[in-house]
């Protein structure tokens, strides 16, 4: 009397399968490569392209990887970019490439990807695809040495609302969204076939120093560091702009409700002497008066994006000022022995 | 002995004597990624090299992709049609990049491969053959490029050599992204700034070591000395900048205050932020 154990056929394929959550994408070496070569090619041109590989349990595993030619503003090419899309995946498919795609990856500079294009995309993808991820990659940072590879993924609760396309701020604080939770960074793992470790143990060129490490030690930061702080400045302009727009519609709010409330006093005075005249009353309510069209809230989406921006700013400022600390006592350190 | 009864065969001086290539790292891992993945009867892995010719006569291998063929001891098919439309659609990303060769896994060159060569060179002009051995069967995996070059008896042709070509690993890239990253099988995650410079550093100190030894070496007589690696050392030496103690105490506190000014400047800018957010969405309309 197994029965109660086992339940019935049509009862496991009625139950949907719980999606366990991502937890890590796993990418070959070869897509970065692809990846790096591509947007240095085209860099300061953002491009972007297409990731294809499995989704296996909480693993979302990348094997390879085409990029996009750059989209003319023709309409016509967008015909010829679905083409593009469709032969590449049936060239890929003859020769046993996984045929799946994942997500997509674009270049980005300094790290002012988030835009609502982005969040568009993702949407967009989102529909078609049950995981995808947004892999982003800056080309600018490599000249200090360091791998600027980043996974992204919409956060569930912020893709509902965005879906309900309302973004006000009882909604927000009913899901207890902040701006950082928009965006959710996902840890890369790398992996590589056994051959390609061979070959790459093998063609290790034998200096104990790469060109990597001379990035890192060098001591001029400057460039870079003042671009940061130029796309900084006008981020902030940006928020403060945003931010009037929020006192400008509090303001208003503030200003009808005072209208409002006068209005309903003037009724209310209107109906005492209405009823000391024997008359009947005027309804409390006036629905066509343009003083109760409610206002509508702007939405916070843009201001949303604006401080993630910003924070990536000041992350990347962080992190580059420690380097340079290192580099500025290093050189001390030389010049007193 | 009449000398003119004989006859000479003549090798075509190589017009490509000064012919190199340079491969990136790239279409190694492109090629080794085909080998694993290729259909079960294959033996080996063919496909087309793509990349540009330098100004001084290098050619530089960029990119590749695989083109499926099939193979007997008499024939060898290469499916010309996917070879077409994969390369149009690699040149609408990068028009740049034309074809430059093939190439194919295995060590040595077969039979097979002149005919392939053949049809290679009727689309560019002296195209470069690289082979790739996946099976390691010397010990190491050798990467090796090959032109041909004709054979002629006289005034006819007998046959193509393949002749072996200088080739150069270009590895920018892979140097970059570290080959740390790129050689174990699994990384679990990317060094971040700070500990990327702690691995250079080390790397630094270790160079540094290596110099104090052999300069010590040399001055007890161990080690014979070379005087072009002296002559290095001194003018590494001599390269550091002579600042007197006062000028470069100044110039280092000032750099030093500078990113201390950035880096308060962004936490300020963080913690307005945090206020920001919280001032947006808890304002409530009474």
């Amino acid at each position: 009397m197994a029965n109660s154990m086992a339940k019935s056929f049509l009862q496991a394929a009625a139950t949907e399968e719980v999606v366990s959550p991502l937890r890590v994408v796993q990418i070959e070496g070869l897509v970065i490569l692809k990846i790096i070569k591509h947007c240095k090619e085209f860099s300061p041109a953002l491009v972007t392209g297409q990731l294809l590989g499995l989704d296996v349990g909480s693993v979302l595993e990348v094997t390879n990887c085409f990029p996009f030619p750059i989209r003319e503003e023709d309409e016509e090419i967008e015909a010829d970019g679905a083409n593009y899309q469709l032969e590449m995946m049936r060239c890929l498919r003859e020769v046993n490439v996984d045929n799946n795609t994942v997500g997509w990856y674009q270049s980005t500079i300094l790290g002012s990807y988030q835009t609502v294009e982005l969040i568009e995309t993702f949407m967009n993808y989102q529909e078609n695809i049950r995981r995808c991820v947004c892999i982003i990659y800056d080309p600018s940072r490599s000249n200090q040495g360091v791998l600027a590879l980043k996974a992204l993924k919409l956060s569930d609760s912020f893709m509902e609302l965005y879906r309900a396309n309302s973004f006000t701020g009882e909604k927000l604080r009913e899901k207890n969204l902040s701006w950082m939770d928009i965006f959710e960074e996902i840890p890369i793992k790398v992996s590589n076939s056994a051959l390609i470790s061979a070959f790459m143990t093998e063609l290790e060129s034998d200096t104990p120093v790469t060109q990597c490490d001379y990035d890192r030690l060098q001591l001029s930061s400057n460039p870079y560091m003042e671009r940061n702080m130029e796309f900084l400045i006008e981020c902030m302009d940006d928020l403060s702009v945003e931010q009037q727009k929020f006192q400008f519609y509090y303001r208003s709010l503030s200003r009808q409700q005072a209208q409002q409330q006068a209005w309903l006093q003037k009724r209310r005075a209107d109906n005492m002497q209405r009823k000391a005249a024997g008359e009947d009353p005027l309804p409390e309510e006036d629905p066509s008066n343009p003083i109760f069209k409610p206002i509508p809230e702007p939405s916070r989406l843009e201001s949303f994006l604006i401080t993630n921006q910003i924070a990536n700013y000041c992350n990347q400022i962080n992190g580059v000022s420690g380097q340079s600390f290192n580099r500025l006592y290093l050189m001390k350190s030389l010049h007193d022995n | 002995m009449a000398a003119g009864d004989r006859t000479v065969l003549q090798f075509n001086s190589p017009s490509s004597a000064s012919l190199s290539a340079k491969v990136h790292p790239l279409v190694i891992f492109n090629i080794c990624d085909c080998y694993v993945r290729r259909p079960d009867q294959a033996e080996r892995v063919i496909g087309t090299l793509l990349g540009s010719v330098l100004p001084d006569g290098t050619v530089d291998i960029r990119n590749s992709y695989a083109v499926p063929h099939t193979e007997s001891a008499e024939q060898v098919a290469l499916d010309i049609e996917y070879h077409h439309n994969m390369l149009v659609s690699h040149q609408k990303v990068n028009p740049k990049e034309v074809i430059v060769g093939w190439y194919s896994t295995g060590l040595g060159v077969t039979g097979g491969s002149a005919l392939i060569h053949d049809f290679y060179s009727r689309e560019v002009s002296n195209p470069i053959h690289l082979t790739v051995d996946t099976g390691f069967r010397n010990g190491e995996g050798t990467v090796k490029a090959f032109v041909s070059v004709n054979l002629a008896l006289g005034d006819r042709q007998l046959a193509a050599q393949f002749q072996e070509i200088p080739l150069d690993l270009c590895m920018v890239e892979a140097e970059r992204v570290g080959f740390d990253i790129l050689k174990k099988t699994a990384v679990d995650k990317f060094p971040n700034d700070l500990e990327g410079m702690e691995v250079t550093m080390g790397r630094l100190s270790a160079l540094i070591d290596d110099v104090y030894k052999y300069v010590d070496d040399v001055v007890e007589g161990r080690v014979p000395a070379d005087n072009n690696i002296g002559r290095f050392i001194a003018e590494t030496v001599a390269s550091l900048p002579k600042l007197s103690p006062p000028a470069f105490d100044k110039l280092m506190n000032d750099s030093l205050q500078d990113q201390l000014l950035l880096l308060y400047l962004s936490s300020i800018a963080r913690t307005q932020l945090g206020l920001a957010e919280k001032l947006n969405t808890a304002a409530q309309i009474l």
